[in-house]
Order: structure tokens, then sequence, then C-alpha cells
């Protein structure tokens, strides 16, 4: 496809339903995309000793993130340069000093550079060293541990890391600082949850405020009505704190503002969000103090974002330290990972409230996930109407919004998912030609 | 009242029967007050609230799912799913009157639809039952699918 097509996909509040639907589509977002973007990878606490290492997907390429031994974390493509076997098939493990491929016994270093080939003397006046399988396993270059958090830009050229995300790392520093030691940890696996749907219709719902009230009625809504008639007037259980603000009317949602910057990025809870009225940790608090000051830490624990989409396909909770991550697969496929971390040094209480977020709300087993799906699978089915072939996102639409991408909005506009697809259109096209 | 093997293997079975049926107040009422039903999400998982599960959820939150299904605006319900169990037969792993707990071990084959699409699960049940005004009660309810960690589509009934 050329920058042209692309361009005819999107209107200013409207998005062709090939963008969701087809596979050709999809393949343009593996080749431009998701190499244009910065992708996140994993966390550095996945990989804490030398030769640790995690694979994973960018995009569409299999890659293998390892903790080298000079104790920096490095990330190669997962294909052994002799036959392209993958080297490593497991998720998580720890290879050593060198990964060794199972097929011939080449091995690499944990930088991926070539360490030995047996019989090597078979290559001598071959012109192997010219070759690009005598360099080990590819690397990709463009990698940046920020705080833990690993991200990597496929294509070489392209925007740096601190200009793709701008001051939309605010919201990643904000999860980070609420460690009294600026530490977070990935906690267990994460859940993993198969949707027959396009990535792109769950990085849209990250922001969509209009839904929880209506999808999930089912579930928040029976919590309310159980806990109506039984509650009392006593503390509210972890579990019904969690789920009832679900239920709160649109003018909550009105009130908690949206943020958008530049590049996709945002964020609904400006002013304050579902997240806002949990209870204290006993002892957390001084914890803050004591680390970072009473200003500070008052500052940082009266930040209480929602949802932060980090375009294209990641959104973290600072609040809750959950990240989620929209793994594509194919134009209706999409796999999507919930993670958990613990604050280092804080309450083991915030992580019980964590990780029961986790499992109630972003399980294959969770009432609300279900409802989502639902939505999310019905849309899809749905597209395929050839009654209409574009899909609305309207709401309080301003004509000079994309003048300014850094702005702060009422909470149930669609500004952010606009802004998501002006991203869209800007990395898809940014290593394209123009008309053929 | 001090139940004998037959009344635990029986009790396993009842309540997986009470489940394929949809009887799920009935369901209900086999736990105990502070009974506790666990679907972990990592192989030979010992943690039980400082990580994932896939379910962990006390009498509370399996009302709210029982109310649910029959809810009116329970999309993903609609239409219903359907389950149904195949258990191996219970196997006993403690009986202990004077601490009133009683522990079972069943290995399962289960299978849920909705639409044209089933899904079928494998596993065990580990049962803890204590006796509880005269009745066998559950304690807690831990299940444990042999795929725990693959990416699942919907499982909305119980296992």
């Amino acid at each position: 496809m050329n920058k042209s097509e692309i361009h005819a996909l999107l209107r200013p509040a409207e998005v062709h339903r090939d963008v969701y639907t087809s596979q050709a589509v999809f393949q343009e977002e593996m080749k431009h995309l998701f190499r244009n973007a910065w992708i996140y990878v994993g966390h550095d606490s996945q990989v804490p000793n030398k030769g640790d290492y995690y694979s994973t997907m960018v995009g569409d390429q299999p890659v293998l993130m390892a903790r080298h031994t000079d104790m920096t974390v490095r990330l190669m493509y997962n294909r052994c340069p002799h036959k392209g076997t993958q080297v490593v098939i497991d998720t998580n493990g720890n290879t050593g000093k060198f990964f060794r491929c199972p097929y011939h016994a080449w091995s690499f270093k944990t930088d991926g550079s070539l360490l030995a080939i047996p019989l090597k003397k078979g290559y001598e006046n071959t012109g192997f060293e010219k070759s690009c399988s005598s360099k080990g396993m590819t690397t990709v270059e463009n990698v940046k541990n920020y705080r833990g958090f690993i991200f990597a830009r496929l294509n070489d050229s392209g925007q740096d890391f601190e200009e793709f995300f701008g001051d939309s790392l605010s919201s990643l520093d904000n999860m980070i600082d609420r460690s009294p030691e600026g530490r977070l940890e990935v906690v267990g696996s994460p859940l993993r949850y198969m949707h027959h749907c396009n990535w792109k219709m769950l990085v849209e719902n990250q922001t969509d405020t209009c839904h929880p009230m209506v999808a999930h009625e089912s579930s928040a809504g029976t919590v309310k009505d159980i806990w109506d008639k039984e509650g009392g007037d006593g503390p509210k259980p972890m579990a019904v704190e969690v789920i009832l603000p679900f239920m709160s009317p649109y003018e909550f949602f009105e009130g908690m503002g949206i943020r958008t910057w530049d590049n996709g990025h945002g964020h609904t809870g400006v002013h304050h969000s579902i997240h806002s009225d949990y209870s204290m940790a006993p002892g957390y608090f001084e914890q803050m103090v004591e680390a970072y000051g009473e200003d500070r830490a008052k500052e940082i624990l009266g930040e209480n974002r929602h949802n932060t989409v980090y375009f294209p396909n990641m959104m973290i909770k600072g609040p809750i330290q959950s990240l989620r991550l929209f793994k594509p697969i194919a134009a209706d496929k999409t796999l999507v990972e919930s993670w958990i971390f613990r604050l280092v040094g804080a309450p083991d209480m915030l992580l019980e409230r964590t990780a029961m977020y986790n499992r109630l709300i972003n399980a294959p087993t969770s009432i609300v996930g279900h409802d989502d799906l639902e939505m999310y699978e019905r849309a899809q089915s749905g597209l395929m109407s050839d009654g209409m072939e574009w899909v609305n996102v309207q709401r309080l639409y301003d004509e000079n919004e994309a003048d300014n991408p850094v702005a702060v909005y009422n909470g149930t506009t669609e500004a952010q998912m606009r802004n998501q697809f002006r991203a869209w259109e800007k990395f898809m096209t940014m290593s394209m030609g123009e008309a053929a | 009242m001090k139940p004998t093997e037959k009344d635990l293997t029986d009790f396993v079975v009842r309540e997986a029967r009470l489940i394929d049926e949809r009887k799920f107040l009935d369901w209900l009422a086999l736990f105990a007050e502070d009974g506790i039903y666990w679907m972990p999400l990592e192989w030979d998982q010992e943690e039980e609230h400082l990580t994932t599960s896939l379910l962990y959820e006390d009498m509370l939150l399996l009302r709210t799912r029982v109310q649910r299904l029959e809810g009116e605006r329970t999309f993903s319900q609609k239409p219903k799913s359907r389950c149904q169990h195949l258990l191996q037969a219970p196997q006993i792993d403690s009986i202990d009157h004077d601490a009133n707990l009683y522990q079972t071990f069943t290995p399962f084959h289960y299978a849920e639809t909705r639409f044209d699409e089933q899904v079928i699960l494998a596993g065990w049940a580990r049962h803890s039952l204590s006796v509880i005004d005269g009745e066998l009660k559950i304690r807690k309810k831990r299940v444990d699918i042999v795929n725990c960690d693959a990416p699942h589509r919907n499982i909305q009934l119980f296992i």
C-alpha cells in the first residue's frame, strides 16, 4: 500500500472499516507502524541476572531480550543466523554464558555476537566472513531501558525515544515513583487472553469512558446491587472498592478528564479517576514521606491517572501498577497480556490489590472482561456488514484539535482515539512510498 | 456427622452436576460462608494473594457471578453458555474428623460451549470440605487446569 491509500482510510472523525478488518492493512501495520514506533518489549526485572532471557514478539517479529555479561539488557531477533531455527523456544530462562542453537550447535554471546561454530574449518576459503551469518544473531540497535521498562524501535531510522514519548513519560514516572525506592518488579506470569478482534479496538477501549456503565452493568451493577442491600455502613471489602467505580455516572467520567499528547499517547483521569478513592495501605504514606519528603510524596500520590495509552499497543495503570499489552496476531486476532508489578519497598497490601484488580478485570475468567470481549467481537463481525463502511469517532470533535496535540478535554471525548489515528497514519506512512 | 468416603465422593459428583444443570443457587449453598473458589494462573502456584490468579473468589464474588449469569443485561450470556463435567472417580486425600477437614482430588475434563465455539479444559479439582451444621460444605475448591498459562478465550461458567 502507499501513502495515499492509507490516507484514504481516515477522515477527521471517521475510520474506514478496512483499518480493522483488512489483512492487507494489518500486514502494512507490521511492516511500517510496528517498526517505526517504539514498542514495549518487557521489564528488566524479568531478566535480573547475567544470562537471563525473555522471548516475546515485537509486532510480528520474534525477539529475545537478554541480560548481557556487562549487565545491560540486549535485544536480538530470535533466529539462528545459520538456518533460521529459533534459538530459544521457552519464554523465560537462563542460558548461562552463551546461547547455543539446538540444531547445529552454533553458539552466541548474550549480546548475539557469534561465539563459535563446530567444524569451523569447513568455512575456510568459502567467503563465509563476508556473509551476514558470520556476524551472529541480528541485534536490535534501538533499545531503550527507561527506568526498567524496555522499549525497542526495529527500524534503524526514525524518531528517538524521547521525541516519540515526550511528556507522556510522566505516567510511567508516576507509576515507578509510587515505590519508595523508585523501582518496580514484575510479579508472576501475565494473564493471557485471546480476542478475535482487531488490536486497535482494545486500545481504543482504554480511553472509552462511555462504555463502563453500559457494557459492565451486569458485573459492576450486580456488585452494587448486592452491596446496597447487604453492605451496611462498614468499610468496603477490597473487591467492592475496586469494582463499584465502574458504575459511576456519565458526569463522573466527564469530570475525570482526558489528556492527549503528541504521537498518539494519552490518558484518562486528569483530575480524578476510578482509582482515586482506594483506601490507603497502613504505613505507606510514611514510607513515601521518608523517601521523597512530604510535598513530593503528596504530589506523587495525588496523581490518580486512570488508563495511559502508550501508542500503539500498550496501556498502564499507575495507581494499580499494571500494564496491558495488546499483541497483534492478525487483523481479527489479538493476544492481550496483563502484567502486574510490585512497588519495591511498599506494603504488601498494595500488591494484593493489584493482583486482585488484575484477576477481577483482566482475566479470561473475569466477568468484566467477558462483556468487553463480547463487544469487540460483535464489532469485528458487524464491520463485515456492507451496510456502512465507516466507524464513527466524533464525540466532542473539534476541527482545530489536530493543531493542538497536547490538550486536556472533557473526559467523555473521543479525542484520544482520533489522536491515535493521526499517529497511526504518521507512523504507517513515514517509511512508505508516495502513490504508485 | 462423621462423613464416610462415599459421602465425600457423592458430594463432589453432585457439585459438578449442579453446575452442569445450571442450578447455581443450589451450588452456592454447598459453600461455607467463608468458602473460597480458587483457580491459580501458574503451574504449582502456592501464593494466593500476592500474585495473579485466574479466579480467587469469596462468597460475595461468587454470588455476584451467579446473579449476573441471569441478568437482563448480561450481554456475554446472550445466548447462555452450557457446560459439562466429566469426572474421574474422586480420590480421598485425607479424612481428619478431629480437625473437621476432608480433602478430595478429582481429575476432570470440562467442556463449555456458546454459539459454535466449544472450549475443552482438563485438570484437577481439590476440595477441602468441613461439616458445618450437620452438612458437608466447601471451605476451598482449588481448580488447576493443565493449560493454566495458555491464552484462553472466555471461560464463563464454573469448572
